[in-house]
């Protein structure tokens, strides 16, 4: 069982293959503001295979949240997608349609049937004036016409079933119930039209480890049984090192390094992933005294021309000041650091 | 906990904290945020609680910050009666012996005013008059130990204009002005950035190794209160229910909650080649804490614990003390159960006595 | 985000109106008597009721008084009462509705209890009573009596807000150093609530020109004094409306409804400015979005 599991690990970093399910290509966002354009998302480039969790790690302005709005088309003025494309390959085989284009209508037809989303707060996403089933109801109905009540009901009760929501709470409202409750019920809605994406933008914050620890079970033993595929976004490496296939990690609006999660634990290759994995203290391994990153990020209105990490990299060179590292594969996975070059370039 | 020659500074005894909560109708509902809980801060060691939202750590905090007073127990201040009216006088000394550090450090500050007034306004509270320069010198001082260098660049910056990391800072500096004995952290980090989190451990390290502060770190994380704190004390529906060294708590946990604690806790350095799905386990119902207005009867955890007997529901657990300053609430050790704790991980044991009592 | 008051079209216009007022009202009638040479008290027994003309640019009354003087004369009037009853009235609700938010418990209990009171009294029949007690009522009287009994909405909003911002981390924080109450109120509390205090005051200067002219049209006023309320009353009473004698009562009507729509716009940017989710995303950012994403689009092709 170790074994296999290594295997598929290792697989997950190839490349972009036929069983790709999201294919982003050089997204870039901006927000329109007073002044000068700033750019959140900077070249955004990443391919995601059916049944896989892509992890995506970063911290307060590192463009996470603006990615994922702009993924999944929630985006608000001032935030506009100036470049790039989301090419979403539904699994029979039709033509693969891009999110960016979309026109609304067609956005709505794939949401909850191909992609959903589970967001922080499950209070946003749940109606309060309306019984949990219901809103079940609501949405198997709205993307089955053929289905009857009493049949969406029945599917509601087993949908929160499998999250561990016993039946008879389906005539509950969200307010009676838990905020461990109501986060497994929305990912329960979430699943409710047999998606092939969920996008999970930080969906265990609001809640405490034990909580966190059930969710994420219930979170891989329904991907086992639907097969659909992951985008999570957090904060927490510590908890995509346990959770996800593959980690993209974000840094002043780009991904500076995307590898397996074996791989970014163990040999990270951008000094910005090895600072992050080195600022979580270690639950049972030796004490040792650790710096984390000093400094602040950079602001996004007026990124230096170089690295933008190179304030604060331990291993600064000269040309990191003037050159910006742009992602390049380098074995399976990718990184943006000039550190890595030789490699790559003879 | 070795040397019981140093006194200790702050020292809650039997504290508990009730609240009365009007629910819509009119009638009053009683909250029991803390009960019986005792605690004793020693010069130059940081005390890590550990607890889930609704464990009562952040009321503890307050109690000790005296934010309010407790309903029964009482607070020592370097082994004085802290009195419960609240005379100037006392509440001054108070106040210059023991500072909160607040979760929010953008709430902490209000967005109205400059770094310079908030450290001038705690060195004019504490210190009386001074003249232009001594406070001037004061203020960059205290800057610098906080390592916001060069002072001048700080002094005259807004909060709005300072990173989380910078705020929290200032909101410590602040607290240190009034040079206290005593600094309480409510969950200080939980708000940063995870990259600047470590400074702020350090720096905590540092106030408490170079001028013997005594620490109280309120915390959720089980491993940042590992990697700065001596002892741990977890806390569970409003009670203690777990004390000890750091490793000894984590590495040998003897209380189920404690247990099933470490386990849920995501582990960077856990070996990420293990099968996935046995970290996680099959945790189908971990289960939840319960309402502090109407908390179970015997051991508060016994609704969720694998172990749970007879004697659990009805009677509250008597003290194991297993050790100097080791000690957990619970039934297991009273009866001779305690290695069948090792015996599995929690969820593995909670899994199986849910479908034990299903059959 | 540093957001401009007057980047905003509404307010700007206000400030305008409102600045027009009050400079009318400090300089007008000494334009009116050095440069026009007419008096808004004088009677013109050639001029009776006589429409515009050039000499009398808005008219004349009944009893031959230039009605430009008197709207003139009136705007000084008007405007005394309006920022005298503010003032008053913001004051009150000030000291009454800021320590009620910031106290809580029984002193808080205390000052809402007052306030609740002030709410339900019955002002009008009571400002009756009070005017007739007076005799003669002079304006600043009428503001007074404005001013006193107008401040319990606003003390309740600023309870409100008091209160909110009174339980914030910052002020808990201060108050943990030590700082005594009067310094948390005056230091940490009442700035947060500047932009709520501003925009009460011009309510209540909007409230107090409008009950001036209200009152006067009821028959409290000083007859003596010249206000766009007493020009309104003594138009009424003289049926100048039925006569058609329009230039009569139209012009200070018309100050009326002027100052009010004033205050009212800058309202709305203090408004904004105190309570930043009015600012959501203005149709200005969803507009510069747009611009910029057919820009881009362009760049693109």
């Amino acid at each position: 069982m170790t074994t296999t599991a290594l295997t598929a690990r290792n697989d997950a970093a190839r490349p972009v293959g036929s069983d790709t399910v999201l294919d982003v290509d050089g997204l870039c966002v901006e927000y329109a503001g007073a002044g000068e354009p700033v750019r959140a998302c900077t070249d955004v480039t990443f391919a995601l295979r059916r049944g896989e969790i892509l992890g995506i790690v970063g911290e307060s302005g590192s463009g996470k949240s603006t990615l994922i709005t702009a993924l999944t088309r929630l985006q608000r003025p001032p935030a506009v997608t100036t470049a790039g494309r989301v090419l979403f390959h539904p699994q029979d085989g039709e033509e693969p349609v891009d999110l960016v284009r979309l026109t609304p209508r067609k956005l709505r037809a794939l949401r909850w049937t191909s992609l959903s989303i589970v967001l922080q707060s499950a209070m946003d996403a749940l109606n309060p004036v309306m019984r949990l089933g219901a809103q079940f109801v609501d949405a198997l109905r709205e993307h089955d016409r053929s289905m009857s009540h009493t049949a969406a009901w029945e599917e509601a009760r087993r949908l929160l079933g499998l999250v561990g929501i016993s039946a008879d709470r389906a005539r509950s409202y969200p307010h009676e119930l838990s905020g461990g409750m109501r986060q497994r019920a929305t990912i329960a809605l979430a699943l409710a039209c047999r998606p092939e994406l969920v996008v999970m933008d930080e969906p265990t914050t609001a809640v405490d480890v034990v909580m966190q620890r059930q969710i994420l079970a219930q979170v891989l033993r329904l991907r086992r049984e639907f097969g659909f595929a992951v985008v999570f976004v957090t904060h927490d490496l510590s908890l995509l090192l346990e959770l996800a296939d593959r980690i993209a990690v974000m840094y002043a609006g780009r991904i500076v390094e995307l590898a397996s999660a074996t791989d970014v634990y163990r040999t990270p290759m951008h000094p910005y992933t090895r600072g992050l994995r080195d600022s979580f203290p270690p639950l049972h391994a030796p004490v040792t005294r650790l710096e984390g990153i000093p400094g602040s990020p950079p602001d996004l209105r007026a990124l230096p021309s170089g690295c933008p990490f190179a304030d604060r990299c331990p291993a600064v060179m000269e040309r990191c000041r003037t050159e910006l590292p742009l992602l390049e594969p380098h074995g399976g996975r990718s990184v943006a650091c000039h550190l890595h070059d030789e490699g790559i370039r003879p | 906990m070795t040397d019981t020659t140093i006194r200790p500074v702050l020292e809650a005894i039997d504290v508990s904290k009730h609240f009365s909560v009007a629910n819509g109708i009119g009638d009053a509902a009683v909250v029991r945020a803390v009960e019986g809980v005792s605690l004793r801060l020693l010069p130059g060691r940081i005390v890590a609680v550990v607890g889930e939202s609704g464990s009562g750590k952040t009321t503890l905090a307050r109690l000790l910050a005296r934010f309010y007073e407790p309903t029964t127990g009482e607070i020592r201040l370097a082994g004085a009666p802290v009195g419960r009216t609240r005379r100037a006088r006392s509440e001054k000394t108070y106040r210059k012996a023991v500072q909160l550090i607040f979760q929010d450090p953008f709430g902490s500050l209000n967005p109205l005013h400059r770094v310079r007034h908030n450290l001038e306004r705690a060195i004019a509270l504490h210190h009386g008059r001074m003249s232009r320069q001594a406070r001037d010198e004061r203020v960059a001082s205290l800057l610098e130990r906080v390592s916001l260098v060069p002072a001048s660049d700080y002094l005259d910056k807004f909060p709005h204009e300072l990173s989380g990391g910078q705020r929290q800072r200032v909101v410590i500096a602040r607290a240190l002005a009034v040079e206290p004995r005593v600094l309480l952290g409510d969950e200080p980090i939980s708000m940063l950035d995870v990259s600047i989190r470590l400074e702020m451990l350090n720096l905590l390290d540092s106030l408490r190794r170079e001028e013997g502060l005594a620490i109280l770190y309120i915390t959720h994380d089980i491993a940042s209160a590992r990697y700065l704190c001596d002892d741990i004390v977890v806390m569970y529906a409003g009670q203690m229910v777990e004390a000890g060294p750091k490793d000894e708590v984590i590495s040998n946990p003897q209380h189920p909650y404690t247990k099933l604690l470490v386990e849920s806790s995501p582990d960077p350095h856990r070996d990420v080649a293990v099968d996935r799905e046995a970290i996680f386990g099959d945790a189908d119902e971990l289960g939840e804490p319960p309402s502090l207005i109407d908390p179970p009867t015997g051991c508060r955890f016994h609704p969720r614990c694998p172990f749970a007997m007879e004697r659990c529901r009805t009677t509250e657990p008597p003290r194991a003390v297993l050790a100097e300053g080791r000690w957990a609430d619970c039934w297991l050790h009273e009866v001779g159960r305690a290695e069948e704790l090792h015996e599995a991980p929690m969820t593995e044991l909670i899994t199986r006595r849910l479908s034990e009592e299903t059959r | 985000m540093k957001y401009s008051l007057f980047g905003n079209g509404k307010v700007t216009f206000g400030v305008v109106v409102l600045g027009f007022f009050v400079l009318l009202a400090l300089v007008g009638p000494w334009i009116t008597g050095s440069v026009l040479g007419l008096d808004a008290r004088t009677n013109d027994i050639s001029a009776i009721s006589a429409p515009p003309s050039a000499e009398h640019p808005l008219g004349t009354t009944q009893f031959g008084q230039d009605v430009l003087a008197q709207v003139i004369e009136g705007a000084r009037g008007s405007m005394f009462v309006g920022f005298l009853g503010a003032i008053i009235g913001t004051a009150i609700s000030v000291l009454i509705g800021v320590p009620a938010g910031y106290f809580g418990g029984t002193t808080g209990n205390l000052l809402n209890f007052l306030t609740n009171l002030f709410l339900v009294m019955p002002v009008l029949p009571l400002i009756f009573v009070i005017a007739g007690y007076l005799q003669g009522t002079g304006l600043v009287m009428i503001a007074f009596i404005i001013g006193v009994f107008g401040w319990a909405g606003g003390a309740r909003t600023l309870r409100a807000q008091a209160m909110s911002v009174s339980n914030r981390d910052f002020v808990q924080a201060m108050r943990m150093l030590g700082e005594s109450n009067t310094r948390l109120i005056f230091s940490e509390v009442l700035p947060h609530l500047y932009g709520w205090i501003a925009s009460m005051f011009l309510g209540g200067l909007i409230g107090a020109v409008m009950a001036e002219a209200g009152l006067a049209f009821l028959g409290v006023s000083d007859s003596s004094a010249i206000s766009w309320g007493t020009m309104i009353q003594a138009a009424q009473q003289q049926s100048a409306v039925l006569r058609g004698l329009w230039w009569w009562f139209v012009p200070p009507g018309l100050c009326i409804a002027l100052v009010g729509t004033a205050a009212a716009l800058i309202n709305f940017g203090v408004d904004e400015l105190a309570n930043p989710k009015l600012r959501s995303v203005s149709r200005r950012v969803v507009k510069r979005t747009a611009a910029h994403r057919i820009a881009v689009a362009s760049e693109g092709a």
